[in-house]
């Protein structure tokens, strides 16, 4: 292990980058972009479903029913309409998620103390837009039914009827339930994937490709030499890439930060380190660019965007797909993100991820050494 | 355009085949990365909430804790994994992140439930996925709400039997019920929205990215001079080019359905005919992208960085798992300008409702017009790289 010889690549990939200034304004560009869309455009969060009413009562009961959800901001009534038919064709549009139809003997039902169903259409297309929108339709029923109780019990002269149990419901780290708190920590793995997916695996690849590759073999460079230089420049610019994420989140889409700055560095070191040299051992095998980068999606920027628990949660995937988590490292370091941000969890809480993390720097480091070893004898 | 040659039209795409195939590696890997894709996505892109895992924290150990622990495990949304006995040790749980949500009984729950009073049950829901939050809080108060009213109709059955004792129960007393009819998914499985969509972005992403790195390969490694001294057009080397790609683009359509359809149970209402149609009018689009990529980059390297810049927002807006409705006015108005959204629309419309043409013609028209006019700003510009 020679310093002079790592910074003497180091140096070369940093002139390769230098040189190439489109390849460093999208490496940056891309983080940015990501985060931008998802503090600003995009949300999982459901409110103003769009919904047409169907009356066929008509009557003061059957509007004061309505009023309900008019008065709800989760919910937009955009049209009174006196038949299915409308119904069916805006949501074949999907112009309407929702379609509440009161029955023709409502008011009668109610004022008589018997049962009144009321339907609700809706379209299941987007099954979680709609397993909300049922839950608040659910729970507007709910109030509403029991206060119709209520006012029939007192009718009766029987006593105000009081509820029995009162759910407390208290959200712990993201109390204002927003996503952009939960997916814009996750985004650092993701960028930092994207570096190691997009750049360093296509780095040796290239190499190879426009023939390079053998006059760097024959100078005494060593393996391990060739890729610390190598990596020292992708580094550089992931590092970078976790910063913008850090301050954008924080300071313009005011993402919750409540764990340790130190630990946010040394956990992303950590990773960062171990995902470039998984880069770095791709391009060693691959040889062509186009299956580098291939092979370098599949195995680190889809794993990372789709099996770390970045956006979709790993308790609810198929029990094979969780048991495949396990080897993605990205699932520990998105834990350590969400933790370090919205728990103020420190090393002590996150022990066990610090550690899968170490052993995968440490693996692929190893890997991408022999490899290389074996192309340089 | 006069003397377009066909027979050298045929060369290129000869040429191109044989590239493509020569490498056993690249046979592969043209094939096998949409349909992993695919299957990863289809398994892991899944928003239902199932099972929760929470845990029980009872410090009043009556009678009705143990009946509202019945009813929650009951549901079968929620596993019971932990049971804390101190509201540190619930607090632990929840900041390792073993559990999702805990519930909290508080001593005298049992005792205020029989003597009438109003009580309370704390559900504590770990908010950092807000998503996976609101639906288990949702589910959660759902619970303690029925059990509340069962508990009061037992009260107040016991109240009326008391006043007169041939009353009969719920006397003139109104419920309000609501049945819900769910149209297209009725289980509400998440799959069967995600699934059609990753077919959409499957087939974008991969005729773009094989389009653009297949012309800027060409003038990496040099042989893109070679071409050009040859006598073929550049409108030929074009079309050459690119109806390699369309191909490949229409196999993977029915590879990668054939797997949805199969694998995944997603429901086919549509047209099988309607969706190849649709599905050459994106391909123009994306094509005709890859096309307009491969004119501004030099390297490989940039080509890809360019197709995953240019990829991310479209992917992003299009509808695929963030809903347009949410969005800000100013992004809902981007998505119009969006190829992606439009060809989503039309494969969630066929898979899920079985719509055709009277529905989704406005979706076609934009895509005809985004395809037009992408393709022949490309040819333009391709043409005029080479001359």
């Amino acid at each position: 292990m020679n310093f002079v010889r790592w910074r003497a690549v180091a140096r070369k990939e940093f002139l390769h980058i230098r040189r190439d200034p489109r390849s460093l304004a999208l490496s940056l560009a891309v983080p940015l972009l990501l985060l931008l869309m998802f503090g600003w455009a995009l949300t999982l969060d459901v409110d103003r479903i769009p919904t047409y009413v169907y009356d066929w009562d008509g009557t003061p009961e059957s509007r004061a029913l309505i009023d309900q959800f008019r008065g709800s901001r989760y919910f937009d009534i955009q049209r009174y309409v006196h038949s299915y038919a409308p119904v069916d064709k805006q949501i074949d549009l999907s112009h309407i998620l929702m379609s509440i139809v009161v029955p023709r003997y409502y008011a009668r039902d109610i004022l008589e103390g018997r049962q009144a169903d009321v339907q609700v259409i809706l379209d299941g297309s987007d099954s979680n837009t709609a397993s909300i929108a049922l839950g608040y339709a659910q729970s507007v029923f709910a109030a509403y039914g029991a206060e119709l109780r209520s006012e029939a019990q007192i009718r009766r002269g029987a006593g105000k009827l009081k509820a029995a149990v009162d759910p407390r419901i208290r959200v712990m780290y993201n109390s204002d339930l927003e996503s952009k708190n939960f997916i814009v920590p996750g985004l650092i793995a993701v960028t930092m994937m994207i570096i190691a997916a997009l750049l360093t695996s296509l780095t040796v690849a290239r190499e190879w490709e426009t023939g390079t590759m053998e006059p760097l073999l024959s100078t005494p460079l060593r393996p391990a030499e060739i890729i610390l230089g190598k990596l020292s420049a992708f580094f550089t610019l992931g590092f970078t890439d976790m910063l913008i994420c850090v301050l954008v989140g924080v300071f313009i889409f005011h993402v919750p930060f409540r764990g340790s700055v130190w630990f946010l560095m040394f956990s992303s070191f950590l990773f960062l380190f171990g995902a470039l040299c998984w880069g770095i051992l791709v391009s060693t095998l691959a040889r062509s660019q186009l299956v580098a980068y291939q092979v370098g999606i599949l195995t680190s920027f889809l794993p990372a965007f789709l099996l770390s628990g970045f956006i979709y949660s790993i308790e609810n995937m198929p029990a094979v797909i969780q048991a495949i988590t396990y080897v993605v490292p990205a699932r520990y370091f998105v834990s350590i993100l969400k933790g370090v941000f919205l728990k103020g969890a420190g090393i002590r809480i996150l022990a066990v991820e610090t550690t899968f993390l170490f052993v995968y720097a440490s693996l692929a480091f190893l890997l991408a050494v022999k490899k290389m070893r074996q192309k340089v004898a | 355009m006069t003397n377009l040659s066909f027979r050298r039209i045929r060369e290129i795409i000869r040429k191109e085949f044989r590239q493509t195939f020569r490498e056993p590696r690249m046979r592969v890997l043209l094939f096998i990365p949409p349909i992993m894709q695919l299957i990863i996505f289809g398994y892991a892109a899944n928003l239902d909430v199932d099972n929760s895992l929470i845990a029980w924290c009872d410090l009043d150990h009556t009678t009705q804790s143990r009946d509202l622990l019945a009813d929650f495990v009951g549901s079968k949304r929620f596993e019971v994994t932990h049971a804390p006995s101190t509201e540190a040790q619930v607090q632990n749980l929840l900041d390792a992140g073993s559990v999702q949500g805990a519930v909290v009984i508080l001593p005298g729950f049992g005792r205020d439930i029989e003597h009438g009073r109003t009580t309370a049950v704390q559900v504590l829901v770990d908010g950092s996925n807000s998503n996976t939050a609101s639906i288990i809080a949702n589910y959660a108060s759902s619970i303690v709400v029925s059990y509340g009213s069962k508990v009061l109709n037992q009260q107040n059955r016991d109240k009326l039997v008391g006043r007169a004792v041939n009353a009969p129960v719920h006397a003139g007393i109104p419920t309000l019920g609501m049945r819900s009819r769910i149209w297209f998914n009725p289980d509400l499985r998440s799959r069967n929205y995600f699934v059609p969509g990753v077919v959409a972005n499957i087939i974008a992403l991969v005729t773009l990215m094989l389009t653009a790195m297949a012309i800027v390969r060409e003038k990496e490694i040099g042989t893109m001079e070679q071409l050009m001294v040859t006598p073929i057009r550049p409108v030929e080397l074009m079309l050459g080019k690119t109806l390699p790609f369309a191909m490949v683009g229409i196999v993977q359509v029915s590879l990668v359905t054939t797997v949805a359809l199969l694998l995944f149970k997603v429901p086919f209402h549509g047209s099988f005919l309607m969706l190849f149609g649709c599905a050459v009018l994106f391909l123009m689009t994306t094509l005709g992208a890859g096309l307009f990529i491969s004119t501004i980059s030099h390297t490989q390297q940039q080509a890809m960085l360019t197709t995953f810049l240019f990829f991310q927002p479209f992917f992003l807006l299009s509808g695929f798992a963030f809903p347009i409705r949410n969005m800000p006015l100013i992004a809902q108005y981007l998505t119009w300008l969006d190829p992606v959204r439009y060809f989503m629309e039309i494969v969630r419309g066929i898979f899920l409702k079985g719509v055709g043409v009277e529905i989704l013609w406005p979706q076609m028209v934009a895509l005809a017009v985004f395809g037009v006019s992408i393709l022949s700003l490309s040819a333009s510009r391709f043409r005029k790289k080479l001359d």
